[in-house]
C-alpha cells in the first residue's frame, strides 16, 4: 500500500534549504573543493604528513574513547537526574550545561591550574593524552545526558511496572525495557560528542603541549598549517575529519535502528 | 507610540550633549596649537578614521601613541579603530579584506605576504628604517633568581633542562627563537651543521611543550612548568611589568628583532596614514615603545645601559634574509623544522 506524502510546505522548505546552503552547505562545500585545488596526490599526502596522520589517529582515538564514556556516564547522570531524589538535584541538573556556556579556552586554563604544575590538588597530568582526553570529557559532557533525559522524563513507567509484574528482575527490566527506549537517544548523544570532540581546539590547546605527534590534536595542527600558508593541506586534514565524522554520524545512525529494530 | 517619541527625544538630547561636550574638547585643543612643544611639526590634517591592525604584542604602547598623536596638530582631526591579533591572523585577514590603513607586524613575511597581495607597496621598506618600526632581541626567561644559571645557549641543553617555546609552525614569532638558536650556534650560519644538532636536540630533548603562540607560552612558563623560556625581550620585560616571576637573561650572541609597519596601498586616507606612521618615529612615540619594553630604532631614544647590546648580535639578514629561511626552515612539508619535528613522534631510535 502506498501512503501519501503530506503536502510540503512551499515556503518552509525554501527557507529551511536556503538556510541550511548558506550557512552550512556552501562552506563545508568550499572546504572541500579547496582541498582538491591540487589533487588527489596533494590531498592524499597532506594527510599522511607525519604530523597531520599522527594528530588524526591521535584526536579520532580520544574523541572515540570520551564517547564511549560518555555514554556510560551521560546516561548514569541522566538516569540520576531523573529517577532519584536528592539534595541539591536542582543545582546539580543546572550545572550539567555549564561546560557549554564557558568559552572553551578558559576550560583548558581552568584544567591546566588545576590539572596542572601547580595543581592544588596534586593530580598533574597537563602536557599528556590523559589532558586531552579530559579537556574533551569536559566540553562534551552535556550532550548525551541531555538528549537521553528527557527520553527518560516521558517514559511510561507502567511498562517497566508490567515488565516487573511478569517477573523480570532490575537489572533485565532496564536491560530489555529502558535501553531499547533510551537507543535513539544515547545515540544521538554519541554522536554530537564524537563530532564535537574531533574539532575541539580551545580547551585542548592549553593543556596538550601541542607536541607534534604525541599531544598535538589535528585542530591545533590544522591551524599550525593555516599559519604556515598552507591552506591546501588544512583544507585536506579537515576534510578529513569531516569525511570521518559524517561516516561515524551515519554508522552511528544505523547501529541505532538496528538495535531499535532488534530490541 | 507617545513613549517611542520620547525616548527618541532623549537620544537625541544625549547625542547633542556628546557632540557638545566634544566640541569643547577640541576647542581646548584649539588654545594648544599655538604651543612649541609639540615636536610633530606639520599642518593640521583634515578629519579622518584610520583603521590600525596590528600584532597583540604593542596593543599598549599604541594606545599611548596614539593619545599622544591626537595632541599633536597633525593628529587632533584624525580618530582610530585598533584590532589587536595574532600575527599572522592579522595579515590574512587584511589579505582577505579587512580594511586596513595602518599595518603592523611581529615579523616581515607578514609584511611581504600582503606586499604579493596588492595591498602594500613593493618599496615600504626602502626608508631609513627599512621599515622597521620597532626592535628587540631573543632573550633567555629564567625563574626568579636563576635557580639553575642558564646564562647561555648551550646550558638549555643541559641535563635535565625543560625549555618552552611555542610551536613555530602555529606561531609566526616563535620562528625568530629558531633562528636566534641556529644562528648562536652555526657562527652565523658559517657553521650549519652545529646549529641544526643543537635545534635537533632541543626540540627532541628539552622541550616539552609546545603551545600556539608566545603568549600561552608565557602562561605556560609562569604556570610552573619548565626551566626556562624563549621569548623575546620585550615581551620579558612586559612580564616583569605586570609582576610575574621571572628573569630574563640576553645571551651574547643573538638576533634582532625588528618589526615592520607600514601604510596600505588602498587607505583612503593616505596623507594621515602616512603622518601617523612619521609619528611613530618621533621622539615622543619611541620613547612610549621603549617604556613597553621595545628598543627604539630611533637613536638617542634609550637611555644608557637601558638596551645593552648582545657582543654578537645578527640580523635575519645575515641568515639569508626571512624569504630564504622560511623555505629551508619552515616549509610546511619539506623545511628543516618539519623533520626536527616528524621524529618527536618516533619512537626513539637506538
Amino acid at each position: 500500500m502506498r501512503t501519501r506524502r503530506p503536502p510540503t510546505t512551499g515556503i518552509g522548505l525554501g527557507l529551511a534549504t536556503l538556510y541550511m546552503s548558506v550557512i552550512v552547505f556552501i562552506p563545508l562545500a568550499a572546504i572541500v573543493l579547496k582541498s582538491q585545488h591540487a589533487g588527489w596526490s596533494v590531498f592524499w599526502s597532506a594527510i599522511t604528513a607525519p604530523q597531520a596522520w599522527s594528530s588524526l589517529k591521535l584526536t579520532i582515538g580520544i574523541a572515540a574513547l570520551v564517547t564511549v564514556v560518555n555514554v556510560f556516564m551521560g546516561t548514569l547522570l541522566a538516569w540520576v537526574l531523573v529517577r532519584d531524589n536528592f539534595v541539591g538535584k536542582r543545582v546539580f541538573d543546572t550545572l550539567i550545561d555549564l561546560p557549554f556556556a564557558l568559552p572553551t579556552i578558559v576550560a583548558g586554563l581552568v584544567l591546566l591550574s588545576l590539572y596542572g604544575n601547580n595543581s592544588p590538588v596534586h593530580i598533574n597530568i597537563a602536557y599528556t593524552r590523559t589532558a586531552v582526553a579530559v579537556a574533551l570529557a569536559f566540553v562534551t559532557l552535556p550532550f548525551v545526558v541531555r538528549t537521553v533525559q528527557p527520553v527518560l522524563l516521558e517514559m511510561d513507567k507502567e511498562m517497566e511496572e508490567a515488565a516487573a509484574s511478569l517477573g523480570a528482575g532490575r537489572f533485565t527490566t532496564f536491560r530489555r525495557v529502558v535501553l531499547p527506549n533510551l537507543y535513539p537517544a544515547i545515540a544521538g548523544g554519541a554522536a554530537l560528542s564524537f563530532a564535537r570532540g574531533i574539532s575541539e581546539f580551545g580547551s585542548t590547546v592549553l593543556i596538550s603541549g601541542n607536541l607534534p605527534g604525541k599531544t598535538q590534536v589535528a585542530a591545533v595542527q590544522i591551524f599550525g598549517l593555516i599559519e604556515s600558508d598552507n591552506v591546501v593541506a588544512a583544507a585536506a586534514v579537515s576534510t578529513a575529519l569531516l569525511v570521518i565524522s559524517l561516516v561515524v554520524l551515519v554508522g552511528i545512525d544505523v547501529a541505532q535502528r538496528w538495535a531499535v529494530t532488534r530490541g | 507610540m507617545a513613549r517611542v517619541r520620547r525616548r527618541f527625544a532623549t537620544v537625541l538630547a544625549a547625542g547633542l550633549a556628546l557632540s557638545l561636550v566634544a566640541g569643547a574638547c577640541g576647542g581646548g585643543d584649539d588654545n594648544k596649537k599655538s604651543s612649541p612643544t609639540t615636536e610633530a611639526g606639520g599642518k593640521e590634517l583634515p578629519a579622518a578614521e584610520l583603521a590600525l591592525v596590528a600584532y597583540s604584542t604593542p596593543q599598549e604602547a599604541f594606545e599611548k601613541i596614539i593619545a599622544a598623536f591626537q595632541k599633536t596638530p597633525q593628529g587632533k582631526n584624525i580618530t582610530f579603530t585598533q584590532s589587536y591579533g595574532a600575527s599572522g591572523d592579522q595579515s590574512r585577514a587584511v589579505a582577505a579584506g579587512l580594511p586596513a590603513d595602518v599595518v603592523e607586524f611581529s615579523l616581515e613575511p607578514d609584511m611581504t605576504r600582503l606586499v604579493k597581495a596588492g595591498l602594500v607597496a613593493d618599496g615600504w621598506n626602502a626608508g631609513e628604517y627599512k621599515g622597521m618600526v620597532t626592535d628587540s632581541v631573543v632573550a633567555i626567561g629564567t625563574r626568579k633568581g636563576n635557580p639553575k644559571k642558564l646564562k647561555d645557549w648551550e646550558d638549555l641543553n643541559g641535563d635535565g633542562v625543560e625549555v618552552i617555546t611555542p610551536n613555530p609552525f602555529t606561531s609566526g614569532g616563535a620562528r625568530w627563537n629558531v633562528m636566534a638558536a641556529y644562528g648562536a650556534l652555526s657562527n652565523v650560519g658559517k657553521d650549519d651543521q652545529k646549529g641544526l644538532d643543537y635545534l635537533n636536540t632541543l626540540f627532541a630533548k628539552h622541550v616539552p611543550v609546545q603551545d600556539d603562540s608566545a603568549r600561552k607560552s608565557l602562561q605556560t612558563f609562569v604556570g610552573g612548568k619548565g626551566d626556562a623560556i624563549l621569548a623575546y625581550e620585550n615581551e620579558a620585560i612586559f612580564a616583569q611589568q605586570k609582576n610575574q616571576p621571572l628573569d630574563y637573561v640576553v645571551p651574547d650572541r643573538t638576533i634582532l628583532i625588528e618589526n615592520p609597519v607600514a601604510v596600505t596601498k588602498n587607505s583612503q586616507h593616505p596623507q594621515q596614514a602616512k603622518a601617523f606612521v612619521d609619528f611613530l618615529y618621533s621622539k615622543t612615540a619611541q620613547r612610549i615603545f621603549a617604556n613597553n619594553g621595545y628598543r627604539p630604532v630611533l637613536a638617542g631614544v634609550a637611555k644608557k645601559n637601558e638596551f645593552p647590546t648582545p657582543k654578537k648580535l645578527f640580523k635575519i639578514s645575515d641568515l639569508g634574509g626571512w624569504s630564504a629561511v622560511s623555505t629551508r626552515f619552515f616549509d610546511p612539508a619539506t623545511g628543516v623544522l618539519v623533520n626536527i619535528e616528524n621524529q618527536l613522534g618516533v619512537p626513539t631510535q637506538k
